[in-house]
Order: C-alpha cells, then structure tokens, then sequence
C-alpha cells in the first residue's frame, strides 16, 4: 500500500519500459502491446496489454514483470489484463521501436497496408550492409514474429519481424 | 437445472468444437519437432503449433466461462475424456509422413481461414475478437502448406506421389469439417455461429486450385468417416490424449 498515489503518467511511463522478454532492445510500449493504464484513489493500478500472436509464450512472462516493475515504485495492487480486440498489428510498433531494431540487426516490419490477409514481403534491406539484394530462407524463425532471411551481398543471416 | 442430465449451452459445445480442433492440431504438429524434414521445417511447425495452442487457450477458457461450470483451459484440455472431445476426426489422426501432414495442413488452414475471415463479424463479441487474431495466424499456415503442396506435388516422383498419397488417405476424412448439424445452424440463424456448410465451397475451391498447379488430383472416395462433433473418434484419439493428458493426471495440480 503507498501513501500518496503516483501520477499515472509517471505509473504508465514505469510499465512502457519493462522489455519484450523475447526482444529486450524493445520495450512493450515500443512493440505496441501496450494498451492502456489506469490507476484509481486507492493505488489500485489496471494495466491492459494485447497479445502479439495467439500463442506467445512471452505473455505470462510481461504480466509477471510488470507486477515486479510496480511493486518496486510501492504499487502493489496491480491487476493485468489480457485483450484480444482490436488485434494487435505491427503497425501499432513505434517508429522508435522499428529504428531499435535496425539498430540491433533485425529487419523491422514493414507497413501492412490494407485488407491484405498475407503479406509479401518484396525487398527487405539487410539490416547489417544495407543491400537490398536479400532472400528469406525460411518463413519461420526464433520466435512466432520472426522469420530468417539471407544477405546475398554481405552473406550475413538476419532476423526479420515480421509484417502481421 | 431441473434435469438430470442437463443439455449443455449450444454456445458451449460450438466453442468447443473449434477449441478442440485447435488443440488436437497443436498436438500433432509438436510431434513434428526434432523430427522434420529439416530444421527450418521444424521451426516452422513448432510455430504453427504454437499458434494453434494459443488459439486453443483462447476458445476453451471462452468455453469454460460460457459452461460457468468452474472449468478453466486446464480441466477442459486435460481432464476430458475421449467421448467429451468435439475435434472432427482429420485432425487427430496420426502425422504420417511430411507428405500427409502437409496435405492435412492445406485442408486444415483452408478451413479455418474462411471460417476465422467470416467468424469475425459474430455477434458473440469473444468468438469476433479470437477470430480476428486466428485468420491473421492461419493465413500464414495456409500459405506456407501451399507453398510445399506446390514444391512437393510438382517435384519429384517421389514426392509427388507421397504428396498424392496423403491426400488420398485424407480425403475420406475431410468432408466432416463441413457438416452442419442443428446446433450450429441455430447458432448461425442468431449471427452467432458460422455454418460449416457454408464452408465447403470457398475452401475447396482454395484447395483444388492449389493442386491442379501442384499437378496434383483431386481424390475421388466414396468414403466419409464422421462422428467427431459428437465425441466418436478414431482408434488414434485415445493415444493422442493419453501422451497429451499424462502429466496432468499423474501429477494433479501440477504447476511450473
């Protein structure tokens, strides 16, 4: 229980910046999975985030860490809830998030456009020399969002995440 | 309840029925992990079944609070038996070679995505929101069996003949995916339900098209093994829930 209650944008600034456990150069807030935080008189704090893919395992793991983030700022009434609508897209990935993940050699998604179900992917730059001349090498990878792509040009593998 | 065996909610056993073709299809293509053809193949059904699990999680803890009975995703994955299981029959048979799961794959996504594309719009907001995020899931699963139907069927002998040889022993099973019942065409009059029935022409043609450019048949049969929606299953059923259920039953409660 704390005595005063903090700002909520100080409490939602705290909860952005807990890492993708998958991708810890991106925050939450970064990967657009973040949706809402709202904390009320008594210190009773609600976060709302949305899953990636249906599946993704890193999901137990952010509930749990931003519980963790909270209750070190004295929040310990925390409530995290799980919506599935509107369903999450990479557009809502920041343009911060995206140059992050350049930077840390992963081809960022590109823009999903619209009503298209499956994107193909035309070009990709590889994220090392910056050469277009790229391939995929296989439409799965590490994780559920990534898929492995080839530079031709430096020979170097990358990940990509993919558009969705 | 003023019966003794009270008919569960319609809303319940249709949510089961999808929840339990997603689960059932994740447990298969996790067999496929350290066994594919190679390592990227592993990777990548490890991950459609990963999907397939997610989407399963979603459908039965829907199907739990529509039952309001006290049963979460846990007690309705693992504590089951074989005649509560609602999966149509294709999915729980056993993966065969690369060739058969593939062909199950193509016809599997190709479902799921006309009925996810259409399950959207429900009126049952739960079902429109697991929906939304599913067809985004298996539009990617469809594209990839595609892709390998096409690889496989105009390749080699020997891997179109193995390719023909999974949808041949396939076909007798996949018609039941499109069976409609009462139940489901209620749920589908009130705008809650999609009718499989409704289905079976946009998928086919999605299908059949793929393998006439694989240089594949469309197989002929007669036969139409169904039962699934009403829990009759195949002998493989009982083994595939028995690798599936054992750590939950021997260890009740188990949590790691």
């Amino acid at each position: 229980m704390v005595t005063t209650v903090p700002p909520v944008e100080e409490v939602r600034a705290t909860v952005a910046a807990v890492p993708d456990p998958e991708g810890p150069v991106l925050t939450i807030e970064d990967l657009g999975i973040l949706r809402d935080v709202t904390v009320d008189d008594a210190g009773h704090v609600e976060v709302t985030i949305t899953p990636t893919y249906s599946g993704c395992p890193a999901m137990d793991a952010i509930r749990a860490d931003v519980g963790a983030v909270l209750a070190e700022r004295g929040l310990d009434d925390v409530e995290v809830r799980l919506v599935l609508s509107p369903a999450w897209t990479t557009d809502w990935m920041s343009d911060a998030g995206k140059q992050k993940l350049l930077d840390y050699g992963i081809a960022p998604p590109q823009p999903r456009g619209d009503g298209a179900t499956v994107m193909v992917t035309l070009s990709l730059r590889c994220p090392q020399c910056g050469s277009p001349d790229t391939r995929e090498l296989s439409r799965f990878g590490s994780t559920a969002c990534k898929s492995l792509w080839v530079c031709n040009a430096c020979k170097e593998p990358f990940d990509h995440f993919k558009t969705h | 309840m003023n019966t003794q065996h009270p008919e569960p909610p319609a809303l319940f056993t249709y949510t089961l029925r999808l929840g339990d073709d997603a689960l059932v299809s994740a447990q298969r293509m996790g067999g496929w992990i350290a066994a594919g053809p190679q390592l990227e193949e592993d990777v990548a059904l490890g991950n459609i079944g990963l999907d397939l699990l997610g989407q399963a999680r979603a459908l039965l803890t829907y199907a739990g609070d529509v039952e309001g009975a006290g049963r979460g995703e846990d007690a309705l994955a693992y504590l089951r038996d074989e005649r509560d299981f609602l999966n149509a029959q294709l999915f729980e048979l056993d993966n065969g070679d690369f060739g058969f799961t593939i062909a199950r794959l193509l016809v599997a996504s190709s479902y799921q995505w006309e009925l996810y594309s259409r399950l959207q719009s429900s009126a049952d907001e739960t079902l429109a929101a697991i929906a939304a995020k599913a067809v985004k899931e298996v539009a990617y699963h469809r594209d990839h069996a595609t892709q390998w139907t096409l690889r496989l069927g105009d390749g080699t002998d020997e891997s179109h003949g193995r390719m023909q040889r999974g949808l041949d022993d396939l076909w007798p099973y996949v018609d039941e995916v499109f069976e409609s019942d009462d139940l489901v065409a209620r749920l589908a009059a009130d705008g809650l339900a999609v009718d499989p029935a409704t289905l079976r022409e946009p998928a086919s043609s999605y299908v059949e098209k793929v393998l006439a450019e694989a240089t594949l048949e469309v197989p002929e049969t007669n036969v139409r093994h169904t039962g699934g929606r009403r829990g009759i299953h195949t002998e493989r059923m009982g083994y595939l829930l028995a690798e599936m259920q054992y750590l939950a039953r021997a260890h009740p409660g188990a949590t790691w």
